[in-house]
C-alpha cells in the first residue's frame, strides 16, 4: 500500500511533465497534421535555457529566494523557447506547408538532429547538474519504517501544471486566438477565407506548445537536477505516446495520456523491471495504436475519398 | 492539400500574388525600387535581431564545470553578435539579389503545375537530352562502382594507402543498399517506416549469434571438418539473416497494417526502439550493451584471407595483403546492392510491384479494384526487411563486432533521409543521396585545415560539427527540394504515351 501510494505520487509528477510536452504535439498535429519530431528537443533546449537562467540568477546575481528564481526562470525559458520554436516553424516547416506529407516530417527529424547537436556543441556533452533547489518533503504516511513522502518540488510541479492547464484551457476556449486556432483545426482554407490569419495562428500554436514544453523543461531540471543534450529524445517519444494514447488532437486527452504514461512507467519500474520501462511505454503506444487508433478521447478518423 | 485552384486560400500569399499580377506594371507605385531596399534592410535587421535573441541563451552563455564540480557561467556574447551580423548581412544580400521583390515565402508557396503536360514541360525542358542522359546514368554509375577500387588504388598509389577510400566506398554502398531496401517500403509501397534499423539489427545479430555459436561450430566441426563454420558462416548465414529479417518484417508488419501515414511511422519507430532496448537488456543472449565481438571474418567462398598456406593470397599466387579482404568486401556489398536494385526493378514490373505503386497513390481505389492490400503491404514490408537483414549480416561481417549502439533511431532517420532526399521511388536518386549524405558526412571528418590558427584555432574539433551540419543539411535540402533530388519519375505502366510525371502531382507517403 505504501509503495503504491509513493509510486502514485511519483507517477503523477512524471505524468505532469509528459502531459505538458504532449500538448505541444497534439496541438501541432491538430492544426497542421504533422508530427513535430523536434518538439522533444525543444523541450531539452528549454531545460538548458532554464539551467543558464538559474545559474545566472544564483551565481552571478546572487539571488536566494527560491520562489523568485523559479518564477523568473519559467518566464525566461518560456520566452526564449517560444522564440526558438517560432524560428524553427518559420525556417523549417512553413516553406514546406502544402508539400507532401513526408516533407515536413523529414525536415523535423533534421531539426531534431540539429538541435541536440547544437546544444552538444555549445554546451558540451557532459551532464549538467544544478544544486538541489527544493529539498523539503512532507511525510504523509508511515508504517514499519517505510515513509511515503511528498516532496515540495512534486507539489510545485503538479500545481504549476494544473494552473497552466487552466490558463491554457481558457486561452483555447475563450479568446479570439483560441477560436482562430480551433477554426484552423477544422478547415484551414475556410478559416482563411473568413479572415483568420492562418500563418500567424499556426506560428502562435508552435509558440504556445513550446512555452508549455519550456515549463516542462524547467520542471524536469528542477526534479532531476541534471540535464543532458540527449535528454530530448526519450521524453519526446513518450510525450508523443501520451498524445496518441489520449487521442491526438485532443487537449484533455494529451494531459490524461501524459498522466497515464507517467503512472504506467513508474508502476512498471516499481513492480516489474526498471530496465524494460521504456519497452513498456513503447509497447503501450503500439497496442493503443493498433486497437484504439483514435485514442481515449480522440475523435475517430473518417476516411474521405 | 496543395490544390491547384487559383485562390489557394491556405497560402494567403498566393492570393496576393494573383492580385499583383493583374495590376499593369505602369500603375505600380513609382518608388517601388526604393521600397524593396527599405524592406530588405528592415527584414535583414529583424532576422539579425531574432538570431541574436535565439542564440543568446545557449551560445551567449556557457555552463562549465568549475574545480569544485558546480557549474559556472562563461560569456560568449561576441560570438552571438558575430552570428547575428552574419545573418543580417546574408539576409540583406539575399533580399537584394535572389529574393528581390519576392520574399522567400512567396517563392516557396509555388502553385503546382496544373496538368501532366504542363508538369512535363516544367520538368524537362530538353526531353531528348534528358532521355539520353538518363539512359546513360545507370550504366555509367554501375561501371564506376565496379571500377572504383581500381581507380582508388591507382590514384592513391598502392593497396595499403587506398584502405581509407575503399572503406568509404563500402560504407557508402551499405547505405545505398539500405536506402534501396527501404525504398521498397517507403518509395514504392508508400508505407512510412521509421524503424527500418530494426531489420538491420535482426540481420546483424542473426549472423553474429550464429557465427559465434559454440554448439553449431562443434556440431559442424564433427561432420564437415574443423574450421568449416569459421570459413563458411557468412555465406550460410547471409540467407538466414535475410529470411529472419523478412520474418520479423511480417511479424511487425501484420499488426500495424491497419494504420496509416504518421501513425504507421510512429509504431515502426516504437518497434525499432523496442528491439534495441531488448538487445541492450537481454544480456544472456546478446551480451547487452557490451556487444558481440570476435565474429569470424569473411572468406572468399571458403578460402580465408589469411597470410599462410591455404589463404587467399597463397591460392592465387599473390603477395599477401590485408587489403584483399577489404576489396572483396567491397565487391560483396556491391553485389548485394546490385541484387537489391535488380530485384526492385524486376518487381516493379510484376503485379506485386504495380500493386505497391497503386497502393502508394490511392489505397481506397486499390481496394475497390480487388487488390489484397494486406498481402501487398506485407510483401513490401517483408522484402524491404529482407534486404535490411542482408545489409545487417554484411555490417556484422565487416566490423566483426555488433552492439546495440549501432542500431539507434538515428540510423533509421539517416536511411529514411536518404530515401526521401533522393526522391522517393527513384533508385538513382537514392544512390545519389547516399553518396552525398554519407560521403559528405565522412568528408566532414577531414576538415583538419580548420584547425589552422587563422581560422578556428587548434582547439576546434570539426567532427563535433558533423551531425550538426548533417541535421542542418537535411532541413535545407528538404526546404530547397521537398520532392528530393530526383523529383520526376517515369510511370512503369502507361497508356499510349510515356510521360514523365512531376513529383508534385503524386501524393505518396499516404500509407
Amino acid at each position: 500500500m505504501e509503495v503504491f501510494v509513493q509510486q502514485l505520487i511519483n507517477g503523477l509528477t512524471l505524468g505532469s511533465i509528459y502531459g505538458l510536452i504532449a500538448i505541444g504535439y497534439t496541438m501541432v498535429f491538430g492544426i497542421i497534421g504533422m508530427v513535430n519530431f523536434s518538439h522533444g528537443d525543444v523541450f531539452m533546449v528549454s531545460a538548458f535555457t532554464g539551467l543558464i537562467c538559474i545559474l545566472m540568477l544564483t551565481t552571478v546575481l546572487g539571488m536566494s529566494s527560491i520562489f523568485l528564481i523559479l518564477v523568473i526562470t519559467l518566464v525566461v525559458a518560456m520566452i526564449f523557447t517560444g522564440l526558438v520554436s517560432w524560428t524553427i516553424e518559420r525556417v523549417a516547416y512553413r516553406p514546406l506547408r502544402g508539400s507532401f506529407r513526408l516533407a515536413p516530417m523529414i525536415s523535423a527529424i533534421g531539426m531534431s538532429i540539429f538541435l541536440s547537436n547544437f546544444v552538444q556543441v555549445t554546451q558540451g556533452p557532459r551532464n549538467k547538474p544544478i544544486p538541489p533547489m527544493v529539498t523539503d518533503v512532507f511525510v504523509i504516511m508511515e508504517r514499519d519504517g517505510y515513509q511515503v513522502t511528498l516532496a515540495y518540488k512534486q507539489v510545485i510541479i503538479m500545481a504549476v501544471t494544473a494552473g497552466l492547464l487552466l490558463v491554457f484551457w481558457w486561452l483555447v476556449q475563450k479568446t479570439p486566438l483560441g477560436r482562430a486556432q480551433r477554426a484552423c483545426e477544422q478547415d484551414r482554407k475556410m478559416a482563411a477565407l473568413l479572415g483568420v490569419n492562418v500563418d500567424r495562428t499556426i506560428s502562435l500554436t508552435f509558440v504556445i506548445g513550446a512555452a508549455l514544453a519550456a515549463v516542462a523543461g524547467v520542471m524536469f531540471l528542477m526534479y532531476y537536477g541534471v540535464v543532458n543534450f540527449a535528454d530530448g529524445f526519450v521524453p519526446g517519444v513518450k510525450a508523443f505516446t501520451a498524445a496518441v494514447l489520449g487521442g491526438i488532437g485532443s487537449l484533455p486527452g494529451a494531459v490524461l495520456g501524459g498522466l497515464l504514461i507517467g503512472l504506467i512507467e513508474t508502476f512498471w519500474s516499481a513492480y516489474f523491471s526498471i530496465e524494460y520501462k521504456d519497452v513498456a511505454a513503447f509497447s503501450i503506444l503500439v497496442v493503443v495504436l493498433i486497437f484504439m487508433p483514435q485514442g481515449l478521447l480522440g475523435r475517430p478518423e473518417v476516411e474521405k475519398v | 492539400m496543395a490544390s491547384a485552384d487559383p485562390v489557394d486560400a491556405t497560402n494567403p500569399d498566393a492570393v496576393k500574388r494573383t492580385d499583383l499580377a493583374q495590376v499593369p506594371p505602369a500603375r505600380r507605385p513609382a518608388r517601388r525600387e526604393k521600397s524593396v531596399v527599405e524592406r530588405a534592410v528592415s527584414e535583414a535587421l529583424a532576422s539579425g535581431l531574432l538570431t541574436f535573441f535565439v542564440l543568446l541563451p545557449l551560445v551567449g552563455f556557457h555552463a562549465t564545470e568549475s574545480g569544485t564540480g558546480s557549474l559556472v557561467l562563461d560569456y560568449r556574447f561576441g560570438l552571438v553578435a558575430v552570428f547575428a551580423l552574419m545573418v543580417t548581412a546574408g539576409r540583406l544580400v539575399l533580399n537584394l539579389t535572389v529574393w528581390r521583390g519576392d520574399g522567400p515565402r512567396r517563392s516557396a508557396a509555388r502553385v503546382p503545375p496544373k496538368s501532366v503536360a504542363e508538369a512535363e514541360a516544367v520538368a524537362s525542358p530538353w526531353p531528348r537530352l534528358g532521355a539520353v542522359a538518363s539512359a546513360l546514368v545507370k550504366p555509367v554509375f554501375f561501371g564506376l562502382a565496379i571500377a572504383y577500387p581500381l581507380i582508388a588504388v591507382t590514384l592513391v598509389g598502392g593497396l595499403g594507402p587506398s584502405r581509407y577510400w575503399i572503406d568509404i566506398g563500402i560504407y557508402i554502398l551499405t547505405y545505398v543498399m539500405l536506402g534501396w531496401g527501404l525504398n521498397i517500403v517507403v518509395g514504392l509501397a508508400g508505407l512510412l517506416d521509421l524503424g527500418y534499423v530494426a531489420f538491420y539489427a535482426v540481420g546483424a545479430y542473426t549472423f553474429a549469434l550464429l557465427s559465434t555459436s559454440v554448439p553449431i561450430n562443434d556440431f559442424l566441426a564433427g561432420h564437415l571438418g574443423e574450421g568449416f563454420w569459421t570459413a563458411w558462416s557468412f555465406w550460410v548465414c547471409l540467407p538466414v539473416s535475410g529470411i529472419l529479417a523478412a520474418f520479423w518484417g511480417v511479424i511487425l508488419g501484420f499488426p500495424v497494417l491497419r494504420l496509416r501515414g504518421d501513425y504507421l511511422a510512429i509504431v515502426t519507430l516504437a518497434f525499432g526502439e523496442i528491439i534495441r532496448l531488448v538487445l541492450i537488456n537481454w544480456v544472456s543472449l546478446t551480451n547487452g550493451g557490451a556487444g558481440i565481438a570476435s565474429i569470424p571474418a569473411i572468406s572468399f567462398f571458403g578460402i580465408p584471407f589469411s597470410s599462410g598456406e591455404g589463404g587467399f593470397a597463397h591460392m592465387f599466387g599473390l603477395p599477401f595483403d590485408s587489403m584483399h579482404r577489404m576489396i572483396f568486401l567491397y565487391f560483396v556489398i556491391l553485389g548485394l546492392a546490385a541484387l537489391t536494385a535488380l530485384v526492385t526493378v524486376r518487381l516493379r514490373k510484376m503485379p506485386v510491384g504495380r500493386a505497391w505503386e497503386a497502393l502508394r497513390e490511392d489505397e481506397i481505389a486499390c481496394r475497390s479494384l480487388g487488390i489484397n492490400t494486406t498481402l501487398t503491404k506485407l510483401t513490401a514490408f517483408a522484402i524491404g526487411a529482407m534486404f535490411g537483414g542482408f545489409a545487417g549480416a554484411f555490417f556484422a561481417v565487416r566490423i566483426r563486432f555488433v552492439s546495440p549502439e549501432s542500431f539507434t533511431f538515428m540510423e533509421s532517420a539517416v536511411i529514411l533521409a536518404i530515401v526521401v532526399l533522393g526522391g522517393m521511388g527513384s533508385q538513382m536518386g537514392v544512390a545519389a543521396a547516399a553518396i552525398l549524405l554519407i560521403g559528405g558526412m565522412e568528408m566532414l571528418r577531414n576538415l583538419s585545415f580548420l584547425k589552422n590558427e587563422w581560422l578556428f584555432g587548434p582547439n576546434f574539433d570539426p567532427t563535433l560539427y558533423r551531425m550538426l551540419i548533417f541535421g542542418f543539411a537535411m532541413v535545407a535540402v528538404m526546404v530547397w527540394r521537398p520532392r528530393g533530388l530526383v523529383a520526376n519519375r517515369m510511370p512503369t505502366i502507361f497508356l499510349k504515351q510515356r510521360k514523365s510525371v512531376s513529383g508534385s502531382l503524386v501524393k505518396e507517403g499516404h500509407g
